[in-house]
């Protein structure tokens, strides 16, 4: 299934959850922010939210800035 | 006869020298929260995450802005830990931003990863100046508060709009002194003092500060506090001008807390006539 994941372009399984996308890119969640097609996924929601074809997941975190 | 000198005076101990006063007594309210320190820095541009604790550390700041971007994968470290450990609170910006729905997009994400709905807003009209599209600003300022947020906007130097940004409910107002990273200093400290004379917010010089005398003067027209980045995570020697930030911001505002003389055209004598 094609999905984009931090604007490359990714496979994934299908029924992957955010959650699960989540831990392909870091292994500390904290401080860790979801938006797919750009609305947000609150944490508690990462669980239970499965992405679809084409979908666009963006992964953001702090960085220095500012 | 030999000339005997009177034996000079015990120098005075460094430690009976009066001191700026304690912080602590006269904090920094911004949206109910009291912060002692009135330095507020920022994360970007330092050479590595050692270095930039070192310089937060000493600067003894509170709050600490960060930008929101995606993540890296395998990156050692991050910005957010290094606040958490040291008890700085982090302040997230919409650095990046162009029109207002990109900084309410960013403004939300933020609040999600970083648990706070503390925004400091930014929303730039070009890449060149980075210097805020008021329009754009004004209106993101609003919806943000709306929607709860308490909103820090970075702005113009102009009276008017500050004016307008405490008007649609913004916790503080940060007009910048010069252009983001320029160092140009305070380029126009009129409009400054303008702005804090009709303030009912804090306010707080961001952007443009390139040395300490630059910080200790936004304090002494009477900022409430100072916001840079550039100026220490730049410097040739981070940690040292963080020092020298943190005691430029308390003494200026011992120095504008003390109230400066008026200034003089002519000379006035400051020891008696001759009789």
């Amino acid at each position: 299934m094609d999905v984009i994941i931090n604007g490359e372009p990714r496979q994934v399984a299908p029924r992957t959850t955010v959650a699960e996308v989540v831990r392909t890119l870091t292994r500390s969640p904290g401080g860790v922010a979801v938006a797919l097609n750009d609305e947000v996924v609150r944490r508690a929601d990462w669980a239970a939210t499965v992405v679809a074809e084409n979908d666009r997941i963006d992964v953001l975190t702090a960085v220095q800035g500012g | 006869m030999t000339y005997a000198p009177e034996t000079p005076a015990a120098p005075a101990s460094p430690a009976a020298a009066p001191a700026l006063p304690d912080p602590a007594a006269d904090p920094l309210v911004i949206a109910g929260r009291t912060f002692t320190s009135r330095l507020i820095t920022g994360t970007g541009g330092a050479p590595s995450l050692r270095v930039l604790e070192d310089a937060l550390v000493t600067s003894g700041t509170e709050l600490t802005t960060v930008a929101l971007r995606r993540v890296a994968p395998d990156t050692e470290g991050s910005v957010w830990e290094v606040l958490r450990r040291n008890g700085i609170s982090p302040l997230p910006n919409t650095a990046g931003c162009f029109t207002a729905g990109d900084a309410l997009r960013t403004a939300r994400l933020a609040r999600e990863a970083l648990e706070t709905d503390w925004i400091k807003l930014e929303v730039v009209a070009d890449d060149r100046t980075l210097l805020p599209d008021p329009v754009e600003l004004l209106d993101a300022a609003e919806r943000l508060v709306d929607e709860g947020f308490t909103v820090l906007p970075y702005t113009n130097d102009d009276p008017v709009l500050a004016r307008r940004l405490e008007q649609v409910g913004c916790a503080a107002v940060m007009p910048l002194g010069a252009p983001i990273g320029s160092g140009l200093g305070i380029r126009n400290p009129h409009n400054i003092e303008l702005i804090v004379e009709q303030a009912g917010v804090p306010v707080i010089i961001d952007a443009g500060i390139g040395t300490a005398s630059e910080a200790a003067l936004a304090m002494e027209l009477g900022c409430d506090a100072v916001m840079l980045a550039t100026a220490v995570t730049r410097a040739k020697d981070p940690v040292l001008m963080a020092a020298a930030m943190r005691d430029a911001v308390a003494a200026g505002r011992a120095a504008h807390r003390a109230g400066r003389i008026p200034v003089r055209r002519y000379a006035q004598a400051s020891s008696p006539a001759v009789d």
